[in-house]
């Protein structure tokens, strides 16, 4: 009896080890690595714009597509359009697909994956031994152009990006194929935008934007949140659309990618 | 016992099956159907309750338990963190305001969860500490802590927004949210200090209904 309260536990092992190979289809993501360092956040953790230390880690050199998303609701059917569960994924949810097991043609297949729920994307990230990545370590890869690591300085730069931004048109997403920036990473300024682990702490509001302390009563350590860069528009409308968002929402140009943690933070 | 052992291998059957039907995604559409002649298994979570989410929290007597657990009785859930002056113990005070105006059948049949946003300092001691020192009641009140993911899930279910800042605070919304039996989200307040008369009808109506 005791082996039978004993065995459960290990066939869980085996089955998440057999759905994160199913998931990944035999075929391992590309994941490219970032080095450690520190960036001065559009939105810094404290009035002043202290920089924010970053560590190491590797990220996924393109969005997860709709090809790999599908897989991973074919393993995970609990995953799958219709059958996830409200509290995780609003009505849009995978609206964009054939069934809730096809994605349409052929050729959607390597387009990235949207329509996908916050809670989606984690567990997608956490199938292929990752998490989404934070909201620093998103803006520290893309505060790249294709040769500085850091080249947010440059209007030129944050024009192309405004441009982008602007000519996007959701209803037609291409496949990746932009080129890669600084650190090999793909896209990431494309048409389609994306989840970040912390979305629900970006707690961007009127108070904050004024400088002013926000409602105490409200927020604990309140008022710290202060928008350092005003002018770097393409990263303030990401930091509004994700603060405007639940976990179960869905849009038509929300994606993901994801992140592992490498060193001494891998677990 | 007896009861105890038959529990654990309906478990062990029902995991089974779920090993069968995630091993093998093409049999997905055939192995589905043959769910529901499983033995009498509770009455299936809505799908949107807060229960859906597979997290286990420890309270402050070094206990685990998955939140859902909760099932059956409602639940006044919220977020603190442990080193916060100003709020937190006002966050206190103000779910001890709502069960002030319960009547004593309605308190009981009310549980009160509230889950730290940071787990790195809010060790199981901390939390006992802190539960020792506001003179929580233990049998009825859990201080929490899980892993961060679980964390920011939880956050994310209940509508919370909470940041953490270079000096060890927190920035974060103080919401409180009832969950009715099921685990539904069935009222929520954003208002400290003296409870929010419109929520605490809410709470007395779910509580009532459990009470019976």
């Amino acid at each position: 009896m005791e082996r039978a309260a004993l065995w459960p536990p290990r066939a869980r092992a085996l089955v998440a080890a057999l759905l994160a190979a199913l998931a990944g289809n035999g075929t391992a993501a590309e994941y490219v690595q970032v080095p450690a360092g520190t960036l001065t956040s559009a939105i810094a953790p404290d009035a002043i714009g202290t920089p924010v230390p970053i560590d190491a880690f590797s990220i996924r050199a393109a969005p997860v597509t709709k090809g790999e998303f599908h897989r991973f609701v074919e393993a995970r059917p609990e995953w799958q359009r219709g059958r996830v569960a409200q509290t995780f994924a609003d009505g849009r949810y995978l609206q964009d697909w054939r069934s809730a097991n096809a994605v349409g043609d052929a050729h959607a297949e390597d387009e990235p994956v949207v329509n996908v729920s916050w809670f989606a994307a984690e567990a997608y990230c956490e199938a292929e031994g990752g998490r989404l990545p934070t909201w620093h370590e998103w803006e520290y890869v893309a505060a790249a152009d294709a040769t500085r690591r850091d080249a947010r300085d440059d209007p030129a730069f944050r024009a192309r990006i405004l441009a982008r931004y602007a000519s996007a048109t959701p209803a037609d997403l291409p496949a990746i194929r932009a080129a890669a920036n600084a650190y090999g990473v793909r896209d990431i300024h494309g048409a389609v935008w994306e989840w970040v682990d912390d979305f629900n702490a970006l707690l961007v509001d009127g108070d904050s934007r004024s400088g002013e302390d926000a409602d105490k009563l409200r927020f604990c350590g309140a008022g710290a949140i202060n928008l350092q860069d005003r002018e770097n528009y393409a990263v303030l409308m990401r930091i509004a659309l994700l603060s405007s968002l639940n976990g179960s929402d869905s849009t038509t140009s929300l994606g993901f990618r994801c992140v592992r943690p490498v060193g001494d933070k891998a677990r | 016992m007896k009861a105890f052992v038959s529990a654990l291998r309906a478990r062990a059957a029902r995991l089974a099956v779920a090993v069968l039907v995630a091993a093998a995604p093409g049999s997905v559409a055939l192995a589905a159907p043959a769910a529901p002649a499983a033995p009498a298994a509770p009455a299936a979570l809505p799908g949107d309750s807060v229960y859906q989410l597979p997290i286990t929290l420890t309270g402050q007597d070094g206990r685990s338990a998955r939140l859902a657990g909760r099932r059956g009785a409602p639940v006044l859930v919220s977020m603190f963190y442990t080193s916060c002056k100003f709020v937190c113990p006002m966050l206190i005070e103000t779910i001890r305001d709502v069960e002030a105006k319960l009547s004593v059948e309605e308190r009981a049949s009310l549980a009160v969860v509230l889950v730290s946003i940071d787990p790195e300092h809010d060790t199981v001691q901390v939390l006992k500490r802190v539960a020792d020192e506001r003179g929580i009641d233990a049998a009825r009140w859990t201080l929490a802590r899980t892993d961060a993911a679980s964390v920011r899930k939880l956050a994310a279910v209940l509508g919370i927004q909470y940041r953490a800042l270079v000096d060890g605070e927190f920035n974060h919304t103080t919401a409180v949210v009832l969950l009715d039996g099921d685990g539904r989200i069935a009222a929520r307040t954003t208002r400290l200090g003296n409870a929010d008369a419109a929520f605490v009808k809410r709470v007395r109506s779910v509580a009532l209904a459990a009470s019976r």
